[in-house]
C-alpha cells in the first residue's frame, strides 16, 4: 500500500513538472513589454534621436515588395540560414544597442520568425531588442495604414 | 475678398502637408480589383515546365499564393486538394504561386501533402501585379472570362470559397 502511494505522488509530481514545462508563458504576447507598435516605430524613425537597428526577419519576396525604410534584410529566422545571418550581423555589436526585429509574414500568433529571432538576441545578451507588434500581416497592419515603406533588396 | 483668398490658400495648404504626410516613398501597389482581368504570368513550375496563367483561359481557377513557413497556408492546402479532385471535370484549375524563398521545401511539401495541382516559386514582380502579397495566405477566385471574381486575404472559409467556386462553374 506505501509503495502504491509512493508511486502515485511520484506520478504526480513528474507530472506536474511536466505540465509547467510545457505551459511556459509567450514572452512576446499582445500587450507584453517586449513589443513596439506600428506607430511607436514610426514616430522612433522619425525622431532626431534614439533610433534603432530595424532587422527584418522575413521573407525576402515579401521584403522585395515593401519594407521599412532604414530596415536591413536578415531573412527568415525560422530557418538556419536566417538565424545565421542574425547572429552574423549582431556579432559585433554592443549588448546595449536597441535592435526592432520584424516579420509580419503572417498573423501574429502563427508568425515562425520573430519569437526564435527574439530567444536568440535575449540568449546572446542583448538586453535592449524590441519586437514589432503586426497582428496580421504586414500590408494590412503597416502598408495599408499609411505608414512609410520603400521597395527593393 | 481677401479672406476668400486666404482661406483657399489654407485648404490647400493643409491639402498639401496632409499629401506630404501620408506620401510613402514607393510601395505595393493597391489590391487587384474584383472585375479587373487577372495579371498574366509565366513562372518557372516546381516541375521545370512553365506555368502561365493563360494554358488556364477559360477555366476557372483558383490562384493560392502560399509559403511552406506559413501556418495557415498549410491549413488550407489540403482544401484545396479536394476542391481540385472534386471540380476537376467541371473546369476548376488550382494553381499555387509559393513565396518560399527556394524550391527545396516546396518540393517536400508537395511531395508529403499529395497535391494535385501545379505550383510554381513566385517573384516579387508577380506578387506586385497582383496588388501585393504582404501577407499570407491570399487566394484569388479567377472566372472562365479571366477577370478577378473574389479575393481572400488570411485562411480563406472554405464554404464560402466553395460556393463561389460552383457559381463560377456554372456562368459559361
Amino acid at each position: 500500500m506505501t509503495n502504491l502511494v509512493k508511486k502515485f505522488a511520484l506520478i504526480l509530481v513528474l507530472g506536474l513538472i511536466a505540465a509547467t514545462a510545457v505551459a511556459q508563458p509567450d514572452e512576446l504576447a499582445p500587450g507584453s513589454s517586449q513589443l513596439i507598435n506600428p506607430e511607436q516605430l514610426v514616430n522612433l524613425l522619425q525622431s532626431s534621436t534614439g533610433k534603432p537597428l530595424v532587422l527584418n526577419i522575413g521573407p525576402s519576396l515579401i521584403f522585395m515588395q515593401a519594407h521599412i525604410p532604414g530596415a536591413e534584410f536578415i531573412g527568415p529566422t525560422s530557418d538556419p540560414q536566417g538565424m545565421e545571418s542574425l547572429r552574423r550581423r549582431v556579432k559585433s555589436l554592443p549588448h546595449n544597442t536597441f535592435i526592432v526585429l520584424y516579420c509580419g509574414c503572417c498573423p501574429w500568433a502563427h508568425c515562425p520568425n520573430v519569437r526564435p529571432a527574439y530567444k536568440e538576441l535575449h540568449k546572446a545578451g542583448f538586453s535592449n531588442v524590441k519586437v514589432l507588434y503586426i497582428a496580421n500581416n504586414f500590408g494590412t497592419d503597416w502598408v495599408n495604414k499609411g505608414y512609410p515603406t520603400v521597395r527593393g533588396q | 475678398m481677401r479672406k476668400v483668398v486666404v482661406l483657399v490658400l489654407a485648404v490647400v495648404l493643409l491639402a498639401a502637408f496632409y499629401e506630404l504626410g501620408h506620401r510613402r516613398s514607393g510601395s505595393a501597389k493597391p489590391a487587384s480589383s474584383q472585375g479587373n482581368p487577372a495579371p498574366e504570368f509565366s513562372l518557372a513550375g516546381l516541375d521545370g515546365k512553365p506555368l502561365s496563367l493563360a494554358d488556364y483561359r477559360g477555366k476557372v481557377v483558383l490562384l493560392n499564393f502560399w509559403a511552406t513557413w506559413c501556418v495557415p497556408c498549410r491549413a488550407e492546402i489540403p482544401y484545396f486538394v479536394d476542391l481540385q479532385n472534386k471540380y476537376r471535370e467541371q473546369g476548376l484549375q488550382v494553381i499555387g504561386i509559393s513565396m518560399d524563398d527556394g524550391p527545396k521545401p516546396v518540393q517536400e511539401f508537395y511531395q508529403q501533402y499529395k497535391m494535385n495541382y501545379p505550383v510554381a516559386l513566385g517573384t516579387d514582380k508577380v506578387a506586385e501585379s497582383y496588388g501585393g502579397v504582404l501577407g499570407l495566405p491570399v487566394t484569388f477566385l479567377i472566372g472562365r472570362d479571366g477577370r478577378i471574381a473574389a479575393k481572400y486575404i488570411g485562411e480563406a472559409q472554405m464554404p464560402v470559397i466553395e460556393e463561389k467556386i460552383q457559381s463560377l462553374l456554372q456562368a459559361k
